[in-house]
């Protein structure tokens, strides 16, 4: 509680004495829902390079990643952003749904030790945070705890949040589903695999801003 | 994969009575200790948000250093007031605040014993292994 009332108050400092530049925002979510890809999509777009490696295993980034000084133009408007990319949240995390892609047991055991102390590292990040950007998987259920539980971190901290339903191309993609699971937040429904919606993505980042 | 058959389920009901008093670090390491004893826990209330996220920390140092501990499966499900007039969600909102939110309902297991918790805004459905 003491933890969530200092964060609020430098908030409010921040929001008083400091110009808004160089924005930190963080993409959270569950794990392969695309939240490297959303940023490689951004910070290609905007700076040349991607943040990280992205791969259908699940739990591929296992450490929080950055790109500092995103410049991102918008309708004439300029802002720049530091994009922090985070290790998915999960609340179970087994070695063996590793081996079924084909890893060893080791490199398995490996992995989902990493992958254990990304989800600490994520969620301890949080406190830092300007703006969230919570990556969801628009063809999954949105309403999984951890979803749930990130937003209700996010109000408790009172971080300004947009919701991005990514992989619109897939099939069974459905974003009324997922603006009905978080009807008080701005849904942009986006494929960072194949570049489409990111004009909206990209009006909702402004607006969220401007929350900072 | 190698599962244990299981031949019976053991629930534990918790009031939130007996939560409401307990530190965060307390709540959380009652509720785990139950879990690592494959327990399935059913709070009789809800925790806040940072004490969710607290959950999952611990749970995860837990899968870390606790051999055949896989984690949690975690669903809250809670009445949904969006319907209601406001002085029904008045009323609810200030028995949450006096005595916390008992209403709702937590349900926290062994993922190495729920397969699943599936939740929609009214019901939880529980798949086990």
């Amino acid at each position: 509680m003491l933890k969530i009332l200092k964060s609020f108050a430098k908030r409010i400092l921040q929001r008083i004495f400091k110009k808004r530049e160089n924005i930190k925002i963080g993409f959270y979510g569950p794990p392969n829902a695309g939240k490297t890809s959303v940023a490689n999509r951004i910070c290609k777009d905007w700076t040349g390079e991607e943040l990280g490696i992205v791969s259908k295993i699940p739990h591929e980034t296992r450490h929080v990643q950055f790109k500092e000084k995103v410049n991102i133009d918008h309708k004439g408007k300029t802002l720049t952003f530091k994009i922090v990319d985070t290790p998915g949240l999960a609340t179970k995390i087994d070695y063996e749904d590793f081996m079924g892609y084909g890893m060893k047991k080791g490199q398995a055991k490996k992995r989902a030790k990493e992958a254990t102390q990304g989800v600490i590292e994520s969620i301890q990040w949080l406190e830092d945070m300007d703006a969230v950007i919570v990556v969801l998987d628009a063809a999954e259920n949105p309403y999984s705890q951890v979803n749930i539980t990130i937003i209700g971190n996010l109000i408790a901290r009172k971080i300004p949040t947009l919701v991005v339903a990514n992989k619109i191309d897939l099939k069974k993609a459905n974003i009324k589903k997922v603006e009905a699971a978080f009807p008080d937040y701005d849904v942009a429904g986006i494929s960072a695999k194949e570049g489409t919606g990111f004009d909206d993505f990209y009006e909702a980042l402004f607006r969220l801003s401007k929350k900072v | 994969m190698k599962h244990k058959k299981i031949r019976g389920l053991s629930l534990q009901v918790i009031p939130f009575a007996e939560l409401r008093d307990l530190s965060i670090s307390e709540r959380v390491k009652k509720i785990l200790g139950l879990v690592l004893n494959d327990r399935i826990v059913i709070i009789h209330g809800r925790l806040r948000a940072e004490e969710e996220a607290r959950l999952i920390e611990d749970t995860m140092a837990l899968v870390d250093h606790v051999k055949s501990f896989k984690g949690i499966e975690l669903a809250v499900i809670e009445p949904n007031m969006k319907g209601e007039n406001i002085i029904v969600r008045m009323r609810h909102n200030l028995a949450k605040t006096l005595v916390g939110d008992s209403s709702a309902l937590t349900v926290v297991g062994p993922a190495s014993i729920i397969k699943e918790i599936k939740r929609d805004p009214k019901k939880i459905e529980l798949f086990l292994k």
